[in-house]
């Protein structure tokens, strides 16, 4: 079962609808609310009138932070488990405006249309002070964060001395790349229902990563008791990051429904997406040295990303060109720089499709002044271990990823010059990229429960969450394999807080971590129904050569040789439950684990007119043990797409004279279309990793996104000659 | 959304008396009103659906025209087969716009009466001279990425965003109007205005009026047409410039010339000198970058949109060779034909 290319188990829910999502929840005598944004992106709130908002039938209410209900005041009481260091956003705490969009009104009312109508109606007014939105101003006060964000490494000590090995390099390049700001644009908005039920319990169905993490958050910030609270967040359509941290929303809608007594529905507006998290930007310098044999003698890589004036978010953007290829002399920095922006959170590959785009991108233009191939001059760089930590790791199949990447693009008949291959007016060029992830266990505990029940089901529960990766499914396969029964077999429960203990799902870890939980649960399940076939059914105690399939015990210890699971239930008289636990790595390790990938594009461009088309990619991807291959393969595709979306297409504008993003919808903030897909090729090679997971598995959510854009924007130069370092290559950049 | 009354008109007459209320709009596909109404840019007290009007009809006129009814949803013009054979490049144009869902549900004469796609327009909390006469324009001095190059003024550089209107541009289609005194017809060239001291009115439109259809005339390009849309993703993306050409051949030279472009003006773009230098000539580069500077002539960059002066200028010298050599932009293969 493990293996094999299993459907979706909730496809089927899904395509037909069935499935529900956040804002999809009904509720007896539900209220609705609507988010009304400031205008301006930062000051203060002077006055808010809203008695033309308050006497339009149907309306409720106008909560504004003059007559929020009572909430945590401190800052400490909005932390969640993910957040950076700062204080965090507070909805509604008081009369600071510290972004654009940012909400300073709740308008609730008995339908959707009369708070739309209200919120219309809700007049602000503001003092306005100075502000900065302009990351290129900004960088001249970037800093270092003084307090790291939890599980995000800052960059490695130097070693070497990269300075002098640089000034004697024979061959070097010095270059400045520039990455846009990104909107999380999944397609189900941010959205809250909280419904209270009869007996005061309030239960917040809610989009987010992880149920858990955003019941812990309402109960510190809302001052409610846990088994006052349950959040579910069943069906989650599409995450990438964004629900990592609690939405606006959920604080909204669980206060006031909370303090009126009554069911309420917030959800984000498209452009309000807009108004709640990005991937920051970034400003980086790469300067690389190497020898005339291509060997790297230097790396230094400085970056600067984007943060709030609020919070100080990190990622991991430049540790990767310390570990990608074999350098002695290196140093690597990162900084942030403040913006009145909400605070930037994390998106698909975070700091590493930043960081890995510079590199990648530097390490091709340093292979074409050593004269080499793109792909020799890795190969010759490669290195075994992890050169920050000097830790081994656990198993590393990047060249193969090279090799059967570049045997199926066909990449040995490229020419290494540029501007070589011309179709009519298009120039066709090839280009590729490494990539890295790390393939970390969950930094918590994760838990899982397996339960027979006695109608012969076998039932999985955890309160992970399936973003629309097929969690779901990869579940309940490891739950079929360890009892031999077919996948559709498994009830699996997801995606409410009151199940079993998970983290958020993030970082590529759930199927690992939680995958592990759930082959434990289900051993100890097999103890438990051996137990009590030992008492209903004379199976010895501790019998050995015992295996479970089709929903029976086999075996020459079991009595008749075979002993269905149903009858020893209907003995035992209840369900037999067992829960298993992957616990986090707590002791330093001698180990360390990543996912490796090569990535292949063709573009052709019409230089004449910057019209580019990314015609084929090829992605290989070294990811341990496959769980399910379809799933994973839709994983690496949507990753490409995103990717291609990074390279050419995505990019939040701001006007800085107002603060705003101007482009805040999906007919102005591009994202691929299907006419900008061409053919996708994922190739998973074989990569044995027993050591990096209990199962052997590494997630693949986000290594499919970080070679992309450097494997392009290095096509584009291979085809033009014209290395566009700045993100998105859009026509005006193209044009020669 | 303010808060609007609704009425179905179930004739013309009825239509034009209730648009003659205050307040009142028309409303045919919506595609673009409601989006208005939704941003609080449009405010209106009263939406005038037009919808069930005998007015979405393709009529072939006598003289080999053609008469595209104005609720005629731009999908099915674009699939019909006399509008494909007799006025490709609007077949061509209309399918290089939107998506599928939205020309679907668009109408011809709301695509004449679109209004721009300036964020600063859309975004009421910026100044904007055409949604607030007298407010000031964001756009100068802020992102101009998809502004004008030509024909704007100190008030408005917006654009107008409509691809099937450069084709009836550069065909000079008429639109047949019916207000309170009776018929008449506008020429292409006069129906959309530029922004001058009065960027609030789009067009030349009288209060009151209703579009009725929009005539095509007779065909006479053969294959020598093409609708070339450049923009910053390959589908559903505004023009940075699109280039509608339609050329008469005779023996090798050019006759007739017809050339408009779109994504730099507040109205499709014509120059009749331009044409008038395409005119009798071979078709070469030289003749096309002629015409292209001529076209040009006075084109002003705003910072961001620069770079469209040279891209329009490439792009018309590009769909001037596509139709010359009879070999239309298609508008599904997104390659970019020589």
């Amino acid at each position: 079962m493990i293996g094999k290319e299993v459907n979706r188990v909730e496809g089927p829910l899904k395509v037909s609808g069935h499935a529900p999502y956040a804002a999809d929840y009904p509720a007896e005598g539900l209220l609705h609310g609507v988010i009304v944004g400031s205008s301006i992106a930062n000051g203060k709130v002077l006055s808010i009138d809203s008695a033309a908002a308050s006497a339009l039938p149907g309306v409720v209410a106008v909560f504004t932070h003059e007559n929020r209900p009572a909430a945590g005041s401190i800052g400490m009481r909005y932390r969640d488990l993910v957040g950076p260091p700062g204080t965090p956003f507070r909805p509604l705490h008081d009369d600071l405006v510290l972004f654009a969009d940012q909400p300073v009104a709740l308008v609730v009312a008995e339908s959707y249309e009369a708070a739309r109508d209200a919120a219309a109606l809700v007049r602000v007014s503001y003092q306005e002070e100075p502000f900065e939105t302009d990351l290129d101003r900004a960088v001249a006060a970037s800093f270092v964060p003084t307090l790291p964000r939890p599980f995000v490494h800052r960059p490695p000590s130097p070693r070497g001395d990269a300075e002098a090995a640089f000034a004697t390099a024979p061959l070097k390049i010095e270059a400045h790349y520039e990455t846009a700001p990104e909107y999380h644009n999944p397609i189900e908005l941010f959205a809250t229902t909280a419904v209270l039920d009869a007996d005061g319990k309030m239960t917040v169905y809610d989009k987010n990563q992880g149920s858990q993490n955003v019941q812990l958050y309402l109960r510190l910030a809302l001052g409610l008791k846990a088994m006052d609270l349950k959040v579910v967040n069943a069906y989650v359509g599409g995450a990438f990051g964004s629900g990592l941290r609690p939405a606006h929303t959920v604080f909204l809608a669980a206060l006031i429904a909370n303090h009126l007594g009554r069911s309420l529905r917030v959800v984000a507006t498209r452009s309000q997406m807009f108004a709640t998290t990005y991937r920051p930007h970034t400003r980086q310098r790469v300067e690389l040295g190497c020898g005339l044999d291509g060997r790297l003698v230097s790396v230094r890589h400085h970056a600067v990303g984007a943060t709030s004036n609020y919070e100080d978010q990190q990622e991991v953007v430049v540790n990767w060109s310390g570990l990608a290829y074999a350098c002695d002399n290196v140093k690597l920095s990162y900084e942030v720089a403040k913006l009145a922006t909400p605070t930037p959170a994390d998106m698909r590959a975070p700091g590493a499709a930043s960081g890995q785009f510079a590199l990648e991108c530097a390490a091709d233009e340093l292979a074409e002044l050593a004269g080499m191939d793109p792909l020799a001059f890795r190969l010759a760089n490669w290195v075994a271990h992890d050169q920050n930590s000097g830790k081994e790791i656990t198993a590393k199949a990047q060249r193969e990823c090279y090799a059967e990447g570049a045997e199926r693009f066909g990449w040995k008949s490229r020419d290494l010059k540029p501007r070589s291959r011309r179709d009519g007016h298009e120039l066709i060029g090839w280009g590729m990229a490494g990539g890295i992830w790390e393939a970390a266990m969950a930094p918590l505990p994760s838990r899982a429960r397996a339960t027979w029940r006695a109608g012969g089901r076998l039932e999985i529960a955890a309160a992970a969450s399936d973003i629309g990766t097929g969690t779901y499914t990869i579940l309940a396969q490891i739950a079929a394999e360890s009892f031999g029964i077919e996948a559709d077999q498994v009830a699996v429960l997801l995606g409410d807080s009151s199940l079993p203990y998970n983290p958020i799902e993030g970082g590529s870890w759930m199927a690992a971590s939680t995958g592990a939980a759930v082959a434990r649960a289900c051993d100890k399940l097999k103890r438990e129904l051996l137990k009590a076939a030992h008492h209903s059914h004379e199976v010895p105690r501790r019998p050995t050569g015992v295996r479970f399939e089709g929903g029976r015990m086999l075996g020459a210890a079991i009595p008749g040789g075979a002993l269905p699971l149903g009858e020893v239930l209907a003995a035992t008289g209840e369900p037999l439950s067992a829960t298993g636990t992957t616990m986090p790595q707590l002791m330093p390790s001698r180990l360390v684990s990543y996912t490796q990938s090569a990535t292949f594009a063709e573009v052709r461009v019409d230089e004449e007119l910057g019209v580019a088309r990314v015609t084929r990619v090829v992605a290989a991807v070294a990811a341990g043990r496959i769980l399910n291959p379809k799933t994973a393969r839709s994983q690496i595709l949507g990753g490409v797409v995103m990717g291609i979306g990074r390279a050419l297409h995505e990019e939040g504008l701001f006007d800085h004279r107002f603060g705003r993003v101007m482009n805040a919808s999906l007919a102005d903030y591009h994202v691929p279309t299907n006419a900008d897909v061409y053919d996708i090729d994922v190739i998973f090679v074989k990569e044995d990793d027993p050591r990096a997971s209990p199962l052997g598995v590494k997630g693949v959510g986000e290594i499919g996104i970080v070679g992309v854009a450097p494997a392009i924007a290095n096509a584009i130069w291979h085809a033009t000659g014209r290395r566009v370092r700045s993100l998105p290559i859009t026509p005006d950049k193209l044009m020669g | 959304m303010n808060r609007f009354e609704y009425v179905r008109a179930a004739s013309v007459d009825e239509a034009l008396a209730a648009l003659r209320l205050p307040g009142s709009v028309l409303l045919a596909g919506g595609t673009n009103l409601v989006d208005l109404m939704k941003y609080e840019v449009a405010r209106p007290a009263r939406l005038v659906d037009i919808n069930r009007l005998p007015l979405s009809s393709i009529e072939e006129l006598p003289e080999g025209g053609l008469r595209l009814g104005t609720l005629v949803p731009n999908a099915d013009a674009a699939y019909d087969p006399r509008v494909q054979q007799k006025a490709p490049l609007v077949a061509s144009a209309i399918l290089a716009g939107a998506s599928a869902q939205l020309r679907n549900a668009a109408t011809t004469g709301g695509n004449l009466l679109q209004r721009t796609r300036c964020p600063y327009f859309y975004d009421i909390h910026t100044p904007c001279n055409k949604r607030e006469p007298g407010s000031g324009c964001s756009a100068i001095g802020g992102l101009t990425r998809m502004h004008a190059i030509l024909g704007s003024s100190e008030h408005c550089i917006a654009v107008h965003p409509s691809d099937l209107c450069v084709a009836l541009a550069a065909l000079e289609a008429r639109v047949n109007v019916m207000g309170p005194g009776g018929e008449r017809t506008i020429a292409f060239a006069d129906f959309h205005r530029l922004p001058g001291d009065r960027p609030e009115i789009d067009t030349t439109l009288a209060a009151g009026e209703i579009i009725l259809s929009v005539d095509l005339p007779a065909w006479k390009f053969g294959d020598n047409y093409s609708y070339l849309k450049i923009r910053d993703r390959l589908s559903y993306a505004f023009a940075l410039v699109s280039v509608a050409v339609a050329l008469e051949m005779s023996e090798g030279l050019i006759v007739t010339a017809r050339l408009a472009v779109g994504g730099v003006a507040h109205k499709p773009w014509r120059s009749l000198e331009a044409e008038a230098l395409l005119e009798g000539r071979a078709p070469e580069e030289g003749a096309f970058i002629a015409a292209a500077m001529a076209l040009l002539e006075g084109a002003l960059g705003r910072g961001d949109n620069d770079f469209k002066i040279e891209l329009a200028r490439r792009a018309i010298v590009r769909a001037l060779g596509q139709a010359a050599a009879g070999a239309p932009q298609s508008q599904s293969d997104k390659k970019v034909r020589p």
